[in-house]
Formats: structure tokens, C-alpha cells, sequence
């Protein structure tokens, strides 16, 4: 195995799966010659060629749109979206054409299209680049939603996106792109889609999070560490939830904090909150709680870590319930 | 094939008063410049020494079409300004200090630190922020050209984009409202030839974007982006055109982005002897030749503007650095109106 960054990881996933399906291409703005400006598609244009590392003028609902095509006369793309907020002129075609064209074919058509976006804060960027917009794309029928929180589940998940029969995003978090590294399989390597990780065993408390939340609440519970035995449940997909993971992990421990970088209000963390309430509403020893940014637009660098989520807050909201 | 209007240069200083300014205006403009230049220069020093994080974008090289398009707007005309357009902000008389203060995220800045870097406008000078989805901001100007008309005002809206933006739909949705119901407004394109890596030839298909402007209804002209005055000139013309009732147009300024997308990129994508041709050309010392050559501007006059913008620079940093970082009590403050912001007799 190699120690990869978690954006070397999706290159060395993006070399390996364009060489194994000559149907796989990749689509984006500065995807070609600069090779993506986070260099995740670094090398392929010269590899594979300018047909399936294609650049294209900066127009985000046409790439999607484009795609969509493609699809339709057997191609795989994989769509690079510059930024989390760079995808929103996109939405357009992501929910009347990607989302439901296998559905208003009555099955008659695929559309395997991957689309990727670096996503959330923590990097000091300026406003729209800095998004957790995840909910919008789980909101959407017909849309799979992948978000990995390390190096070797970023390969292993892009694999799958690229090799599942229907739309999938992955959003990858740019915080850890280059400061996280990882043991990264070489070759083949897939994480199915709809299969949570259990990151750390424990019979106390869950912390549930996904993509850049894992690190923090691994923090948290390492902080915890001397007043209880803590579970950490890394979603890893989001459509198709892993349901089995999370009722189990609620079952052993009693005690569930689910926490989510993006605003409050109707993200993931309620839908997750709202089936502990449907499903296991007995095996709780106390109200689902949830530390989540807020319902502000992403502020800037000097406040921004008052916005995020941080291993205090999850601590705190931990112990509330840990008392309750 | 061109179709849009290819500007001529400006000639003499009787050609420039015809164009509707005088000398001192002349040495306003190049002080606006130097301005211009020097505030994202130090601006650049700030963020080597770790004051501004994240990144930093400046507009080397199109100093001339910022300065030269802002000269041609009345005061009560309003514009929005992009990343690249500096001088926008510096000639509508944003103060240098308060532009310190945004880049380093101080509650000074426009945007009271809940933003930065050139995510900003002074809405009392008639400026509108910009966000990273540039041509988002084209419908918007042609909502104000809009208004304008409804109220029978006699005022422009400036609409800036470039021709990386000019790939997306609401360019074309903006374009079409705007020739349409020909409004008071006028698009400017900053065609720095590189939308980050990708060059012109894989963004349009046409020779220029303002010849686009005829399938709109109204003219497109080009204009050479790095000639502050025939900016100037082809934008009152415009600007002035469109305040008679005349309509929309499209102004394509051609430059080259002198620097890398932001300040984290080297542009290694860009050949060396584009940037090399281009040099020849720069906006602020192709003026002050010019002012030399047809202006009689002095050694006297050129030392004392130069020395007055290091000052100026030199104590809005110092100023800038003064100002307090934003409370993070304040984070949840502005998303939605407060109670006092509706006690206005609009909602009574």
C-alpha cells in the first residue's frame, strides 16, 4: 500500500479507473492542461488525451447538461465542479435532466455520471468557495451522494461512483486534500456505495459525522477518552444510507450526536435525527443531539471558526447527554 | 470574421478635451492608476507576510480599462466591479485604507469582515459586490438599468464580466433582457485572454466577444484594454449613448492578465512570450509616456504624484492595520431583516 494525500488518492483513482473502462472520461474547467486547480486530474490529458480529459469553457449547467449526453451514447463522464458553490448554476440540469432522465426513460437508460466537487471551509477562502451543500444533492431523486473522509475511501468511493450504473457526487473535503495522508490500496480498489465505517468501536455514545467532520469528532472522542467509551460512525455514503450502521450503533450505545459542517436547518443531520426518532426511539437514553454550522452564509476567515463546528462543541453537547 | 467595431487610439490632448477631459483630469486618471497598482502590490506584501489568508487576486495589466471605464460613469451611475477591476473601486473613491482592512478580514472593511478579498463594494458610491459567479452580476446590472427606465432616470448601469463568464447562460440572459427592452446599460468585457488556465480558443468561438453583441440587438466594440484613454472614450460614448435612450453596449477591453489567477499561481500555463509581448504594453507606463509626449507632463509633476500615492499607501496600511478584527458575536447578524429594519414606513 501507498501513503497517499487524499488528493493524490483520487488521481491514482482517476488513472486507475480511466486505464480499466475506456468508456470513462473526465470533464471539467482547467481539468486538462492544468490538471484541475487542485490538480486532482493531474496527468490524464497527457496520459489518456485531450477526447477524455476534456476542458471546458467555464459554463457549469453545460457541463452537466453535456453529460448528460454523453451518457447517452455510452460514455461514463466524470464532471470536475470547480468549487462546492460553483455547482448551484448547475443544479438546473443536475435536477431536470441528471436526476430523472433514467426515470422519465422508464429504466430504458443509464446515465453512470460522477460528479466531484471540492467542498467545505476551513481553508480561509474567500465567500463560495467554502459550501457544505450536500443537502440539495441528497434532496434530489435519482442522485447518489458519496462524501469521504480519507485518503483510501476517496479512491475507493470514486471507484464506485465511476462504476455504479447512476448519477453519483462525491464531494471531497479541500480541507484534508493535501493535509491528510493515508494508507491508499494500489489498483483495484472499491468502497461500495451505501456501506458506513465504524472509525472506532465504543459502548457509550455515537458521534456520527461524514467527509471533514470525521477528524474532529475523532478528536472529540479522543478528548472524551477518560469518561466514556465513544463510537464514531463515518456515514461515508448518504444516499443509500447505511440504516443498518447507524439503528446498530444507536441500539449499543443509547446516545447519539450527529454532527454536520453545513447550516442547520434541514441538513443531513435532521433526516439522520428523524430516523433515530422513526427506528429507535427506544433503544435512546436521551434526545438526538446535533452540533451543526449555523444558518448564515460561510463568513469569512477571521470568524469562520466561530461558524464551524469544533471539538468543544461536540464535547459539550456529548457531555449534556452523556448527564442526561 | 470580426463584426464588432475595432476603437481607434487616442491621439492629442485636443482629441482627449473633445472626449470631455481636461488636463488635471489626465493627471487624476494616472494618479488612479499608480493607485490602482500599488494598493494590490502592497496588498501582495500583506499576504507574504501571512496578514491576508486563503489567497489573493490583483488585476496587473488592466488597470487601464478599470480606471478608464469608472472616469466615463456619472456619480450617479452604478457598476459592478469584478476581480480584476481595482480601479473601479479607487476611481468611485474608495479609500485605500478600508481596502486593507477587507483584504485582512478587519471590521473596517466594506464588508465589516464577514468577507474578503475583493468580494466588496461601497453601495454609497454606487458600487455593487461582486460574488465568485461573475457573470451572476450582469442580470443584476440589467435589473438596475431596469429600474432606471421605469423611473425615467438618467442613470447607467455598468456591467462588468469576462470572457471566461461569457461561456455562461445568464450572459446571454442578461445580454438578451438588456437589447430587448433596450436599457440604459452597458457591458464591459475584461478580456485578459486566460480564464485561469484555459485561453480564448477554448472558450469562444467567435474572433471577438463583443462581436456577439449584434445577435443582441445592440453594437460591440473593441477596444485595446492597455490605452486608458481609448477606454475612456469608447466607454462615454457608451455610457452616454445609453443615458440618451439609446441602448446597451458591448465594450470587449483586451488585455493580458499580467500574474497567475491569484497570487497561489504561477501561470505556467500561459507562454512566456505572450507575457513578454505584452509587458511592451503596460497600461500605467504606456500613460505616463504619453502624458510626457502630449501633455508636457513635468519631472516636478511626476515625482510629486508619485510621492503623494507612496504616502497615501504608506498610512492606509498603518490605518488599516488599526482596525479590529470582527466580533464573532456578530456572525448570525444581517441574514434576515431585524425587527428595527422593519420598522420603515415601507412595511407599515
Amino acid at each position: 500500500m501507498a501513503e497517499l494525500t487524499l488528493v493524490e488518492a483520487i488521481n491514482s483513482c482517476f488513472h486507475h479507473e480511466l486505464q480499466r473502462d475506456d468508456s470513462v472520461m473526465v470533464m471539467g474547467e482547467d481539468v486538462g492542461r492544468a490538471g484541475g486547480v487542485f490538480r486532482a486530474t493531474a496527468g490524464l490529458r497527457d496520459r489518456f488525451g485531450p477526447d477524455r480529459c476534456v476542458d471546458t469553457p467555464l459554463a457549469e449547467a453545460g457541463i452537466l447538461g453535456t453529460a448528460v449526453g454523453l451518457c447517452m451514447a455510452g460514455w461514463r463522464p466524470v464532471c470536475e465542479l470547480q468549487y462546492d458553490a460553483f455547482s448551484y448554476p448547475a443544479l438546473d440540469q443536475l435536477i431536470t435532466h441528471v436526476g430523472r432522465y433514467r426515470w422519465r426513460t422508464r429504466g430504458g437508460m443509464e446515465f453512470p455520471i460522477t460528479i466531484r466537487m471540492p467542498y467545505g471551509g476551513g481553508v480561509r477562502a474567500p465567500e463560495l468557495h467554502d459550501d457544505s451543500p450536500e443537502t440539495y444533492y441528497v434532496h434530489t431523486p435519482g442522485v447518489k451522494v458519496a462524501i469521504p473522509s480519507t485518503p483510501s475511501d476517496a479512491k475507493g468511493l470514486l471507484a464506485a461512483a465511476i462504476r455504479d450504473p447512476d448519477p453519483v457526487v462525491v464531494f471531497e473535503p479541500k480541507l484534508h486534500y493535501r493535509t491528510m495522508r493515508g494508507e491508499v490500496p494500489e489498483g483495484d480498489h472499491v468502497v461500495p456505495l451505501g456501506k458506513a465505517r465504524v472509525a472506532r468501536m465504543g459502548s457509550d455514545l455515537t458521534l456520527v459525522a461524514y467527509g471533514s467532520m470525521v477528524p474532529l469528532v475523532e478528536r472529540a472522542a479522543d478528548a472524551l477518552g477518560g469518561d466514556a467509551s465513544v463510537e464514531v460512525l463515518d456515514v461515508r455514503t448518504l444516499k443509500p444510507l447505511d440504516e443498518q450502521a447507524l439503528l446498530a450503533s444507536a441500539a449499543k450505545t443509547g446516545r447519539v450526536v450527529i454532527v454536520q459542517e453545513a447550516p442547520r436547518t434541514c441538513g443531513y443531520a435532521a433526516e439522520l435525527a428523524a430516523i433515530l426518532a422513526e427506528k429507535a426511539i427506544l433503544d435512546l437514553r436521551g434526545p438526538v443531539l446535533r452540533v451543526t454550522g449555523y444558518d448564515v452564509p460561510y463568513p469569512y476567515w477571521q470568524i469562520e471558526d466561530a461558524y464551524m463546528p469544533s471539538v468543544e462543541r461536540v464535547v459539550d453537547a456529548a457531555r449534556k447527554l452523556l448527564q442526561y | 470574421m470580426a463584426i464588432a467595431r475595432e476603437a481607434e487610439p487616442v491621439g492629442s490632448l485636443k482629441e482627449v478635451r473633445e472626449a470631455g477631459l481636461d488636463r488635471e483630469d489626465l493627471l487624476d486618471v494616472y494618479r488612479n492608476m499608480l493607485v490602482t497598482r500599488g494598493v494590490e502590490e502592497r496588498g501582495h506584501i500583506l499576504y507574504r507576510q501571512g496578514k491576508i489568508p486563503g489567497s489573493f487576486y490583483t488585476g496587473r495589466g488592466n488597470e487601464a480599462a478599470a480606471v478608464g471605464v469608472a472616469t466615463a460613469m456619472g456619480t450617479d451611475d452604478v457598476g459592478t466591479p469584478l476581480h480584476r477591476d481595482m480601479g473601479v473601486h479607487i476611481t468611485r473613491g474608495v479609500e485605500p485604507w478600508r481596502i486593507f482592512a477587507q483584504y485582512m478580514g478587519r471590521a473596517d472593511g466594506p464588508t465589516k469582515g464577514k468577507d474578503g478579498n475583493v468580494h466588496m463594494a461601497d453601495s454609497n458610491l454606487g458600487l455593487l459586490a461582486m460574488v465568485s459567479h461573475l457573470p451572476a452580476m450582469l442580470p443584476v446590472a440589467v435589473g438596475c438599468a431596469l429600474a432606471f427606465r421605469i423611473r425615467e432616470e438618467s442613470r447607467v448601469a455598468v456591467a462588468w464580466f469576462g470572457e471566461g463568464a461569457s461561456a455562461r447562460g445568464d450572459t446571454h440572459e442578461g445580454m438578451n433582457f438588456a437589447g430587448v427592452r433596450q436599457l440604459p446599460v452597458v457591458f464591459i468585457c475584461d478580456n485578459n485572454q486566460w480564464a485561469y488556465s484555459t485561453p480564448t480558443h477554448l472558450q469562444y468561438a467567435t474572433e471577438h466577444v463583443a462581436d456577439r453583441a449584434q445577435s443582441y440587438g445592440f453594437e460591440g466594440v473593441v477596444v485595446d484594454g492597455t490605452d486608458v484613454l481609448a477606454v475612456y472614450r469608447e466607454a462615454k460614448r457608451a455610457i452616454e449613448k445609453a443615458r440618451a435612450g439609446g441602448g446597451p453596449t458591448l465594450v470587449e477591453c483586451l488585455t493580458l492578465r499580467m500574474e497567475g489567477h491569484a497570487v497561489h499561481d504561477d501561470a505556467f500555463y500561459v507562454p512566456k512570450d505572450m507575457f513578454e509581448e505584452w509587458a511592451k504594453n503596460d497600461p500605467i507606463e504606456r500613460f505616463r509616456t504619453w502624458l510626457r509626449d502630449n501633455a508636457d507632463m513635468s519631472d516636478e509633476e511626476e515625482d510629486e504624484i508619485t510621492a503623494g500615492v507612496k504616502r497615501l499607501l504608506t498610512e492606509s496600511m498603518r490605518r488599516a492595520d488599526e482596525s479590529p478584527m470582527p466580533d464573532p458575536a456578530t456572525l448570525l447578524d444581517g441574514v434576515y431583516a431585524t425587527p428595527e429594519d422593519l420598522d420603515t414606513p415601507h412595511h407599515k
